[in-house]
């Protein structure tokens, strides 16, 4: 067994990642990340006319903190309004993880852009207005 | 579930006969060495015979061996006093761009002091560029290092051919052979080094002890200073068990390396073949012949070595990985990036280094397992995705081209 610094949630996280995939015609997709530096997020958010997050899958490249904060994050957003999953920080994502090693905290910042790369891209295909969304940094093909 | 460990470089089991040996010089034949009562008699033959085992593993005099507390502490020794014994000459030194950190720190702690620090590259397969370092060569200069097997690919380092350059140039000329010292056979007098680094528990010797060879005539002062201890080169208390330790092991390692290097480069050769044929988008970092028995290291495109380790570790798999992420840093190894790879490519790298007791079982264990891993890890990620999708359009289905 991997026995790092990490917690037994993220362990879990990693071992059984939820909410791995795609979605089919996304209501925003994001990619944040580059593979120079090892790790990319993509995030799939499906969301209804209500600004309902319903379903939300991800894709990873990474280590394993990379993964199992994705696999957290999406677990958070799912059922939450554009606003409250724009609201959702890195420090929420590591406190619902148990923590991640000091080095391994970029990777939960990651998973904060990676939704809201994905709400711009839903803003920007509906015109939808969510409070301090700002446009991602395009980095990915660094 | 099995654990089948394949990191035997960064430390190996002890051998029990070493475990055994060291006994008795804890609680029964205690003193020490450096006392001249006549308990110290005991411990002081047992500090003979483990350096008469050590010098006669490479070929030289045991007065040439200087127990040390690692290989770090050998390599430190070696660089900065070399170095700074020799100022007068020159303040400039040469080492590959490879090494062990315990090189490469060094050197930078001397350019902090103000020495001038060549590092010589490598070509695609990590061996050292022979005319490059060559062209190095300045009339300052005072001392070469370049080791002789690689830590993380595994390489084999031209030491002979390197002497060859340095020959009557009044050059220092230290390998750093943690890696290689009781894994491949080494004659210090046919690589005509003048200085030479090991660690004990790289070959089932314990740890915290190790040995610099200096060559009779090289003079080298003292990096630990205290205590007469080592003919007055190294002081401090004689750690007894642990060089009894490591002699016997030392002694071991050595007297049966033929059949030890054909049974593990067997299981190396198996589980390079494996990997590369039946894993896609894999390639095998480091030189395929001139290569340490014990050593695989592989990349494997579109996803990250941290967590292929994880992976691994969940099936009971114990490797390494010169991914940045495994290190707290954001670049990956300089190994994978000195012999050219890009960034992305040495971010999925696994090092597995074959123990001499491995099993073919444990091997093809460990083949399925990454097998598995590769294909878990590639499901997950997007950089996979974007490719299929490029070949997609661009009309390719093979699956099965691994690039080499």
């Amino acid at each position: 067994m991997y026995d790092g610094e990490y917690s037994d949630k993220v362990i879990d996280h990693f071992t059984n990642p939820r909410n791995v995939g795609e979605i089919e015609n996304p209501s925003g997709v994001g990619t944040v990340g580059n593979a120079k530096c090892g790790d990319i997020m993509r995030i799939f958010l499906d969301i209804d006319d209500d600004g309902i997050i319903r379903d939300c899958k991800f894709k990873t490249f990474g280590c394993g903190a990379a993964v199992a904060s994705s696999s957290m994050a999406t677990e958070m957003v799912k059922g939450k309004s554009v606003q409250e999953a724009m609201e959702i920080t890195n420090k929420a994502v590591m406190e619902a993880l148990d923590g991640l090693p000091v080095v391994k905290i970029h990777c939960s910042l990651l998973a904060e852009e990676a939704i809201h790369a994905a709400l711009w891209d839903y803003c920007q295909k509906t015109g939808t207005k969510i409070d301090g969304l700002k446009a991602p940094k395009a980095d990915i093909n660094d | 579930m099995q654990q089948v460990y394949l990191d035997n470089a960064a430390t190996s089991r002890m051998r029990k006969e070493a475990f055994d040996a060291m006994l008795p010089y804890f609680m029964d034949e205690y003193a020490n060495p450096s006392s001249i009562h006549a308990m110290s008699r005991e411990p002081r033959a047992a500090v003979k015979k483990a350096r008469a085992q050590i010098a006669g593993c490479l070929n030289a005099d045991p007065s040439e061996i200087f127990f040390t507390s690692g290989g770090t502490e050998s390599d430190n020794w070696a660089l900065v006093s070399g170095a700074e014994m020799r100022e007068k000459k020159g303040r400039h030194i040469i080492v590959s761009a490879i090494e062990h950190h315990a090189i490469l720190e060094t050197a930078r702690y001397l350019e902090r002091r103000g020495f001038e620090v060549t590092r010589v590259g490598v070509d695609g397969d990590g061996i050292v560029k022979l005319d490059e370092l060559e062209k190095a060569i300045r009339p300052d200069t005072t001392l070469v290092s370049v080791m002789a097997a690689n830590n993380e690919i595994g390489t084999i380092q031209p030491i002979e051919e390197i002497s060859k350059i340095l020959k009557g140039k009044d050059i220092l000329f230290h390998t750093d052979a943690v890696q290689a010292f009781g894994h491949i056979p080494l004659d210090v007098k046919a690589l005509g080094v003048d200085m030479l680094s090991a660690s004990g528990h790289k070959f089932g010797g314990p740890k915290g002890v190790g040995f610099l060879y200096v060559r009779k005539g090289v003079k080298l002062v003292p990096f630990m200073h205290g205590g007469e201890q080592e003919e007055g080169r190294r002081a401090g208390t004689t750690n007894v068990p642990g060089i009894v330790g490591m002699g016997v092991a030392a002694e071991i390692a050595c007297s049966g390396l033929e059949a030890s290097m054909a049974r593990t480069a067997e299981l190396r050769d198996h589980l390079i073949e494996r990997v590369l044929s039946e894993i896609p988008y894999s390639r095998l970092n480091g030189h395929r012949t001139s290569r340490l028995p014990s050593n695989a290291d592989f990349s494997f495109e579109f996803i990250e070595g941290e967590s292929m380790l994880m992976s691994l570790g969940t099936k009971g798999v114990c490797v390494s990985t010169g991914s940045a992420c495994a290190s707290g840093s954001l670049d990956p190894s300089h190994v994978l990036l000195g012999i050219g790879l890009p960034h992305e490519i040495a971010h999925g790298s696994i090092r597995m280094s074959i123990p001499e007791d491995a099993t073919m079982e444990q091997i093809d264990y460990a083949a399925d397992c990454l097998k598995q891993t590769v294909e878990t890890m590639r499901s997950l990620s997007p950089l996979y995705d974007d490719f299929v999708k490029s070949r997609k359009v661009r009309g390719c289905t093979t699956e099965n081209t691994a690039t080499r």
